[in-house]
């Protein structure tokens, strides 16, 4: 008499699972184990831009940010820091890693913008660099014979410094933020916030939410971009809270014994991480920990299939030529190609 | 006690005196006299908005200057450089001071800022222009002095240095006022940046040849004290509030953050009391005569010479200047009338241009017209022929149909007189068959 195994009463289970293994686990979410491990190999790229006068802390912020001096004044020592007569665009890039994820981190800066007296059309330069960055990618994707990974160089998310005033929105903000707003993931952040008492801090992020509201200018989190319900509720959350009042600091102090990041005056030390003195661990928690990947996806499937969509209309058959296609399958590529650029990874 | 002359008759000897004569008094029946007069003191603050010139303004004087009721142009949102003047009567210890405070919401605030300081300057040269007015009029018993006596220039704490629009606002302003340069919201600095920050600022003053108001040198020792250590300061780091809070048990002025309590009156979180003493309790007389005896004088001395040398015034003065002499043998009129003769030919020379540009424009425009027009007209044909053409098709077809109709009716028809005939002789036949 041998002994009953599951195999004598349901005969058409493979051999393969044996006795005491639960036969109904098939194994599809070892996929997520698998795309963990493709990821780690390949490393992320993020390209982060930073806009706003000169003097509102951007670098030291992004310094604190990345707990490391990624700024370009970290590495391009300036002796003195002169205000530029015009606009650059400077990127650079440093390779980080941690816990064996490797990144590759673009930081963008834009000295000389809102420095000058007249600062009609500072935001051409900018938005000329983001849609050239679009456009390599672009150039990149519809080669005939083009590279598994394309290097994605494309301006993932920009980061603009409000000053504190404390009453409203410039005029000078209100208008690159509207322009920006339909090309680029804008994060507002109220620089140097430790200017700001806490009832003068609600007041002005108040006065700058309704400003936003009027204009119809619409920074991330978008609200048209929630996908369910969950996505709203977070994104709700975090939308009440824009724009974040940041204190950006890269040096250290003791304060009760720990050694931390932040400034020291007369009259206190502001902490950076503390969420009581200022919101800097919201912004990194948004830009860094929950919505980096969400970032980065909104950039390549909604901004930049918009500007894609532009371009190939306006070009039709140049790109159609180019590519030795006629002009009737270029419409039905296009289809195609965006509910596949919309589950691309 | 014989006295020693020079060239000029000049005592070069003080005199000792033999008893008490009593004019050691003059300085009290100065005082008395000035008490009962009252001060005026026009004080203009110039800065970015939301930079706190207002609550600065509230906190010197301890006035509530811009009240609820009365908000101050923080408030509102200004898309031209405006200035304006408040005028506020503060008394104290018997002595009345009536203070004149000249805003200018706007400035800096657009985002095209060329010649913001223009409806500045234009605002001082006026009141110079005022006081010229009531000085060279023959009765002057009542002078009302609203010349501009001290301009505060509010400087964004960037950290960085100077901006251009600081730079020539304050290259402008420099021989028309005295300018005191303070560093406005000083509590966004930790001690250090503010240091660097100053440095780099009387580093940029220096470069661009920006003459700031100067304190004036004395011959008391303590007094050259206090002011050196005002000049290692400047320019001022300044915090301004109207809020009093409680830190061990001291009321204070101050800002409550989470972190601590910035107090106003504190001399190691800013230097407001610097300041304060010096506006106020020190040097107020002195602004007035260096406003008096410097800009004022400046300003007239160019204007007057501008009207003698040109024989023409080129700056419409309402009030009654002395009629100028004239150089060179011609007279003020014709002298216009020349002027005036220049200023018409090149408007008409202006005019013909503009008109020359506008016929080019206009004949583009037309021809541009005309050719979309002919390219519609063609369109419009073509449409036309190929709805022709259709219409001929249709045509075509219809025929083709009736005709087939009509053969199909005439055949159906044939038929018909068949079977009727074929039922005739049917019924014929069936007919013969009975019989």
């Amino acid at each position: 008499m041998h002994k009953k195994t599951m195999e004598d009463y349901v005969p058409n289970v493979s051999k393969a699972s044996g006795p005491g293994v639960d036969f109904s686990y098939v194994g599809i979410d070892a996929i997520l184990e698998q795309m963990r491990r493709k990821a780690m190999k390949q490393g992320f790229e993020l390209n982060i831009m930073v806009v706003g006068q000169s003097g509102l802390g951007k670098s030291t912020l992004m310094n604190t940010l990345f707990k490391s001096k990624v700024s370009r004044k970290s590495v391009q020592a300036t002796a003195q820091e002169k205000i530029p007569k015009t606009i650059e665009i400077k990127s650079i890039s440093h390779d980080i890693e941690e816990k064996g994820v490797r990144m590759k981190l673009t930081v963008i800066d834009t000295p000389g913008f809102g420095d000058q007296i007249n600062n009609e059309n500072c935001w051409r330069p900018i938005m000329k660099f983001i849609n050239d960055q679009y456009e390599a990618y672009l150039q990149e994707e519809i080669n005939i014979n083009r590279k598994k990974r394309i290097p994605d160089s494309r301006v993932h998310c920009c980061i603009y410094f409000i000053p504190p005033t404390g009453h409203c929105l410039r005029p000078l903000d209100v208008e690159f933020m509207r322009r920006l707003s339909k090309v680029v993931n804008i994060v507002p952040v109220i620089a140097k916030a430790d200017t700001l008492t806490l009832e003068e801090r609600d007041f002005f992020k108040k006065k700058i939410r309704e400003e936003l509201r009027a204009n119809g200018i619409d920074v991330y989190p978008q609200k048209e971009f929630d996908e369910d319900a969950e996505d709203r509720m977070i994104n709700e959350k975090i939308r009440e809270m824009i724009p974040f009042a940041v204190v950006g600091s890269d040096q250290e102090y003791q304060v009760n014994g720990r050694r931390l990041l932040g400034r020291k005056t007369k009259w206190g030390t502001i902490e950076v991480e503390n969420i009581a003195h200022c919101e800097f661990a919201y912004l990194r928690d948004l830009l860094i920990r929950t919505h980096m990947q969400n970032i980065k996806d909104i950039t390549s499937s909604i901004h930049y299939e918009m500007y894609r969509v532009r371009r190939l209309n306006e070009n039709n058959t140049v790109v159609a030529h180019a590519n030795g296609m006629p002009e009737h399958h270029l419409e039905s590529e296009e289809k195609f190609d965006s509910s596949c650029a919309a589950s691309r990874f | 006690m014989e006295p020693t002359e020079t060239d000029g008759g000049i005592m070069e000897q003080p005199k000792n005196l033999e008893g008490y004569v009593g004019f050691a008094n003059l300085p009290n029946q100065i005082y008395r006299k000035s008490v009962k007069r009252g001060f005026e003191f026009t004080l203009m603050v110039v800065g970015e908005s939301g930079l706190g010139k207002s609550t600065l303004i509230n906190s010197l004087f301890l006035t509530d200057l811009y009240s609820p009721e009365y908000p101050g142009p923080s408030h509102r949102v200004e898309k031209t450089v405006t200035v304006e003047q408040s005028k506020v009567l503060v008394k104290e210890g018997g002595v009345q001071l009536l203070l004149t405070i000249v805003d200018t919401p706007g400035f800096g605030d657009t985002i095209d800022n060329s010649n913001c300081w223009q409806p500045i300057i234009d605002y001082i040269d006026n009141k110079f222009e005022g006081y010229l007015n009531a000085e060279s009029r023959v009765n002057r018993r009542l002078m009302p002095d609203s010349r501009v006596q001290c301009c505060l220039y509010f400087i964004t704490p960037s950290g960085h240095g100077l901006k251009p629009l600081d730079v020539e606002f304050m290259k402008r302003l420099h021989e028309k006022v005295n300018i005191i340069p303070l560093i406005a919201k000083a509590d966004t600095m930790t001690p250090e940046e503010c240091q660097l920050f100053k440095k780099q600022i009387m580093r940029g003053i220096q470069e661009h040849k920006i003459r700031i108001y100067q304190f004036p040198e004395t011959d008391d020792e303590e007094e050259m004290k206090m002011v050196k250590r005002i000049k290692d300061r400047l320019p001022l780091a300044v915090i301004g509030s109207n809020t009093i809070i409680e830190v061990n048990g001291k009321r204070v002025r101050g800002r409550q953050y989470p972190w601590g309590v910035a107090d106003v009156e504190n001399g190691e979180h800013c230097d407001f009391t610097i300041l304060r003493n010096m506006l106020i309790r020190t040097h107020m007389q002195d602004l007035k005569d260096v406003t008096n005896n410097v800009h004022y004088e400046n300003y007239r001395s160019r204007k007057l010479a501008a009207v003698t040398y040109n024989g023409v015034d080129n700056n419409k003065s309402k009030g009654q200047l002395t009629k100028p002499e004239t150089s060179d043998g011609m007279s003020p009129l014709a002298q216009m009338e020349e002027e005036r003769r220049d200023h018409v030919s090149k408007m008409k020379k202006m005019e013909q241009e503009m008109e020359q540009v506008f016929e080019m424009k206009v004949k583009e425009k037309l021809q541009k017209l005309r050719d979309s027009e002919a390219e519609l007209q063609r369109r419009q044909e073509q449409m036309k022929k190929n709805l022709e053409a259709q219409h001929r098709e249709l045509e075509d077809r219809r025929r083709q149909h009736e005709e087939e109709k009509e053969r199909w009716e005439a055949q159906q028809r044939i038929l018909d007189q068949q079977k009727l005939d074929n039922s005739r002789t049917l019924e014929k036949n069936k007919k013969k068959k009975i019989f």
